[in-house]
């Protein structure tokens, strides 16, 4: 097996330096009744070629060269080049967890950059070496909130990622963190007013999401003065990153957990992509996931080392912030190449070049339909309300190769025939233009728009 | 060495030292010397009520933590200031360097501590591990 | 001459700061096409949300990244380099064509809300890791959704609460051996049980007795290693789950260590109720620093509605679909499906290996460790005579009569071209020197290693300074964790050097 670096003479040798007979008298501890006698019954070797060939096929099957409206929670964004040429280096793709400092400078300097950048996107003190990702981190943020004020109440707005929701409920549990919901009002922001009646003395965190689910901005100013009056704290999620080069990062939280999945990470089905938390340096203790930290060494060189390592589970087991091991590392630094390569004048041109396409995309659907919550500012993510069933105009798109808006009934069923349509810099006006044609023939199949419909690629 | 013989020791390794009605708690030597350098001692807020072999808060050095285990029931009137700028004076006087002064609610439960004498026997059969 | 230029001396590499440190205004990496639709008037759109300043953000050219990170790159130790030694790492080969695979554009830019009709290929990849790992493991069902170990840990113990909770009482503890990792412990108290431990014995194994005077019908679950963190394999294993089975609780194995096990022997036919599998561990993911992993949960059937949704099934026109009617579920641990691109990773390396490739892999496994075990028995203190798997476990009790321990010895072995092995871990074995060297080294490196560890010995006899001081050829040395922990610089500031 091409893997495998010994010959047949090399085990020969290890096995007659060991004093043992063959390799299955290594094997003698697992009680005979368990020792397989048999093949695993799963298909034969595969040659590279034929592994490559597998992968192509389903390649194809999983809609290759489609043009997409979706974002809620998982964006398209370009990816330079260079990322994946630098984090291809075996230096950084097989390395391991920096406990060894002395041989993880690479990594660890890395991450210090990550979490410095981290930081002054989105107005806090001190950030980790991330999460598992913007669900995960959210929950984890919670707990940290309910640890730092000793309450238990969690209020949490309806607006906040169904999933991210879902993700809080499962952790919540059974940690006796009892979750009151509180719902969105006609500019598809988070109801204040419901808001102050649901927070009180038990309530440890406010959690919303800003861009929230629908691409709407919420009012971070107005809900921090409601949680801080009653001594809570406020958690704001941001899903979509590339909105902190337009939108003013929540500075009045008190905890954001980030997914920074749009900074240059492949959406890849939804995994492995970049949970963050950032905080004020008070908190730090309280936080969960590595920290890297700087210092010197014996003669007083600046190098890099985790930190504050007795906050995690190796050391505290069971009294840990988190069980979190494991982080992020290697897209953590595809995030960090992208915010470097784009850097302090790069994210917000495109951020603008989101807004500017978006907005035109919601001018033409908008026509066809109506776009919900327009009282409000928003990022790249629209709310747009057919007529017709989303699905079925979903299913138009996809003869013309594209895939149109999330239709929202399973998660919001309020909002009836509503979906959540997301442009980026990477959508292509032709694909607006064709999009807003095909929900026209809905309406009305004889007056549909004169321009021709084109099949699009991204 | 010569524990000082002013106050008594738990078997957790914290000393207490009576003065009228307040009790001082704090560390031993061996204490600081197992744990190494610290870098961060937690210790509840003046009020909080701490009870006789019981966790009241904890000591950490770079690689591990440590319970605190409190000798003496008693509220908490101080703590020291010092923990939190300079946790390293643990290390450099450990007996002189209290974390947390306690009213003493029942001066009885000092006799099931163990005498300067005691602990140092106690520790040189612990001690080697 | 005597002033020295600010250049690097020795090495082009040793002298790279921070990226901010090159930051400059003017300077560009990136260029964006032309809008194709019109511009926006960003003051009008977002009002009082317009953030006018991206701080202290870099500004460098492209030159300038590739260098930077390429420079960097040179200070990592890594496994393209040379051997990870650490235990219950597995740091094997992370293959080639795994990284090629995740990259076909129909995989790495699927949206995982696309329309079921177009993730067929996704799909397909889920469910054909799913049955491989259900054979490989003897077990009935998987979830992929745990994005890492202690991910898995928590879903594997959110179920087995559920389990118990269907049958009337969830039980309140979970027994934990005190050679365990420090994940588990921390996850059943994530989880909400309190934390029981169990000893190990003489052996370096369970304890049966005293498993048997603590299993009752508070107790939940077991969460059982196996093979250990000793590397030993738990030969009453047969015993342990009879006895957890008898009065109700469950058997959780924490697949860590699967690497001595795959094609030899299946955890699910020996008692195991519920386990998780570490993909950056067995089945070859890269650790990437430090992430990200992936730790599917396989199951016995008894668990099976209790299982995160959504579930992967086969729907009656025969293409593949997404489950969410799942009224016993515990729910979602995370958003999506899991980490997707390291079941792409995981399937082409069970794909390259096929059954006997598995199988010679634990093999070499075994024999690199046996190996190392043989070559070493003079040298370091061996705390358990039992039989080692994939990995051993040494201590550093001759040395330590001399001052010096695991840790020093540790980093000695970097000097002679090493990374560490795991040190003071696991807790049961004070000094401990833990090495697990995978099946991804050649007799030569192990030599080389088994030469290295024999020298550091003899140093420690001789000179056992060199040993304290040490590493002395690496760019940094002994930095200082007390000051960083102390007073934490978590990020650069301008006014910072």
């Amino acid at each position: 097996m091409r893997y495998l670096p010994k010959s047949p003479a090399d085990r020969k040798a290890m096995l007659a330096a060991i004093g043992a007979r063959s390799v299955d008298e290594l094997f003698a501890p697992i009680p005979a009744e368990y020792r397989l006698d048999r093949d695993l019954k799963i298909p034969r070797q595969m040659s590279e070629s034929e592994i490559v060939d597998w992968f192509k096929q389903r390649s194809r099957e999983n809609g290759d060269g489609y043009a997409s409206f979706l974002g809620a929670g998982v964006y398209l964004h370009y990816r330079p080049v260079i990322i994946d040429s630098l984090i291809s280096r075996g230096e950084f793709l097989t390395a391991y967890t920096p406990y060894q400092a002395e041989i993880s400078q690479g990594t660890l300097q890395s991450i210090f950059e990550f979490q410095t950048m981290i930081c002054e996107l989105t107005g806090m003190e001190v950030a980790n070496a991330s999460m598992y990702d913007g669900s995960t981190g959210s929950a984890e943020a919670v707990m940290m909130a309910a640890r730092l004020t000793g309450r238990h109440g969690v209020v949490i707005a309806r607006s906040v990622h169904p999933e991210y929701r879902e993700v809080l409920g499962t952790y919540a549990t059974h940690q006796g963190l009892p979750i009151a919901e509180v719902s969105y009002g006609a500019d598809g922001r988070v109801d204040l007013k419901e808001l102050q009646r649901a927070v009180t003395d038990q309530t440890a965190c406010v959690l919303i999401q800003s861009p929230n689910f629908f691409g709407t901005i919420e009012d971070v100013a107005a809900i921090a003065e409601i949680a801080h009056r009653s001594g809570a704290m406020l958690v704001v999620s941001i899903a979509e990153a590339a909105s902190l080069g337009i939108v003013e990062p929540p500075r009045e939280g008190d905890i954001v957990a980030m997914e920074a999945q749009s900074f240059g990470v492949p959406l890849t089905f939804g995994g492995p992509h970049c949970g963050v938390i950032a905080t004020r340096e008070k908190y730090v203790r309280q936080m969960p996931g590595r920290l890297v930290g700087q210092t010197v060494d014996k003669k007083g060189k600046r190098g890099f080392v985790l930190t504050l390592a007795t906050r995690e589970q190796h050391i505290r087991r069971e009294k840990a912030t988190s069980n979190i091991c494991t982080n992020q590392a290697l897209v953590a630094l595809m995030v960090n190449i992208f915010m470097t390569v784009y850097g302090k004048l790069g994210l917000r041109e495109l951020a603008k070049q989101n807004l500017a396409k978006t907005d035109y995309a919601a001018s033409r659907l908008g026509t066809h339909g109506s776009i919900l919550f327009n009282t409000s500012p928003r990022f790249n993510e629209f709310v747009l309300q057919t007529s017709e069933d989303p699905y079925s105009i979903n299913s138009r798109l996809l003869g013309h190769k594209i895939v149109g808006g999330l239709p929202l009934k399973k998660f919001y069923p309020e909002l009836g025939n509503a979906a959540l349509w997301c442009c980026t810099e990477m959508t292509s006006r032709t694909a607006m233009d064709t999009a807003a044609c095909v929900i026209a023939e809905g309406q009305n199949p004889q007056l549909s728009e004169s321009e021709p419909v084109e099949e699009v690629a991204r | 060495m010569a524990y000082p013989t002013d106050r008594k020791y738990t078997k957790e390794h914290e000393w207490v030292q009576v003065n009228g009605t307040i009790a001082s708690i704090g560390i031993t030597n061996y204490a600081q010397e197992s744990l190494g350098d610290i870098v961060f001692v937690e210790v509840p807020k003046v009020g909080a009520e701490l009870a006789a072999g019981k966790t009241f808060g904890t000591v950490e050095s770079v690689k591990a933590v440590s319970d605190l285990y409190s000798p003496v029931s008693g509220t908490v009137t101080e703590t020291n200031a010092d923990l939190a700028t300079s946790p390293e004076k643990v290390n450099k006087d450990p007996h002189g360097s209290w974390m947390v002064r306690v009213t003493v609610k029942n001066s009885g439960e000092l006799d099931n501590l163990l005498s300067a004498a005691d602990y140092e026997k106690f520790v040189s059969e612990e001690g080697g591990h | 001459m005597k002033h020295m230029t600010r250049k690097a001396t020795r090495h082009v590499n040793q002298n790279e700061g921070l990226i901010f440190e090159k930051s400059s205004p003017g300077k560009a990496a990136w260029k964006l096409p032309p809008l194709d639709v019109p511009e926006v008037d960003t003051a009008k759109l977002l009002g009082s949300a317009e953030r006018k300043d991206l701080g202290n953000l870099p500004e460098v050219s492209e030159i300038e990244i590739i260098r930077h990170f390429t420079r960097l790159s040179t200070w990592n130790y890594a496994i393209d380099l040379g051997m990870y030694p650490l235990g219950s790492c597995t740091m094997k080969y992370n293959p080639r064509v795994n990284e090629f695979v995740s990259r076909l554009e129909g995989i790495a830019n699927a949206h995982p809300y696309q329309p079921e009709k177009i993730s067929q290929g996704a799909l397909r990849i889920m469910k054909t890791i799913s049955e491989q790992l259900i054979e490989i493991t003897g077990m009935d069902a998987i979830t992929l959704q745990p994005a890492a170990g202690a991910h898995g840990e928590m879903t594997g113990l959110l179920m087995v609460r559920a389990y118990h909770q269907s049958k009337g009482n969830a039980r309140k503890k979970i027994l934990i051996p005190d050679s365990a990792h420090g994940t588990n412990p921390a996850t059943a108290a994530m989880v909400g049980y309190a934390v029981e431990n169990l000893k190990s014995d003489s052996r370096g194994m369970v304890d049966i007795a005293s498993l048997e005077s603590q299993m009752n019908e508070d107790v939940a679950a077991l969460m059982l290693t196996n093979p250990n963190t000793l590397g030993v394999f738990e030969q009453q294993i047969h015993k342990i789950a009879d006895l957890m089975h008898a009065k109700g609780g469950l058997l959780y194995m924490d697949g860590a260590n699967m690497n001595a096990l795959v094609g030899k022997v299946r955890p699910g036919d020996f008692g195991v109720d519920v386990m998780h599998l570490n993909l950056h561990k067995t089945f070859s993911t890269p650790h990437g620093g430090g992430g990200p992993g992936s730790g599917p949960v396989a199951i016995k059937k008894i668990l099976e509605p209790f299982v995160p949704k959504p579930v992967l099934i086969n729907k009656p026109d025969g293409t593949l679909g997404l489950d969410y009617n799942r009224p016993h579920s515990v729910g979602r641990v995370r958003a999506f499906y899991g980490n997707f691109g390291m079941f792409v990773r995981a399937l082409a390396y069970i794909q390259a290996n096929g059954p006997d490739g598995l199988r010679q892999t634990t093999e070499d496994a075994v024999l690199n460790a046996n190996y190392i075990r043989k070559g070493l028995e003079g040298a370091y203190d061996l705390p358990y005579a039992t039989p080692s798997m994939h990995e051993v476990v040494f201590s550093d009790r001759v040395q330590s009569t001399k001052g010096v321990k695991t840790m020093d010895i540790a980093k000695r072995l970097i000097d002679y071209g090493f990374h560490p092995y795991t040190t003071a871990f696991p807790l049961i074995v004070p000094g401990a020197l833990m090495i697990e060297p995978t099946e991804s080294e050649p007799k030569e490196e192990l030599d080389l290693f088994i030469e290295a560890m024999k020298s550091i010995a003899q140093e420690v006899e001789e000179d056992p300074q060199t040993v304290l001081d040490a590493p002395h050829s690496t760019r940094v040395s002994r930095l200082d964790e007390t000051a960083a922990a102390r007073k934490p610089v978590l990020r650069w500031t301008p006014a910072s050097k």
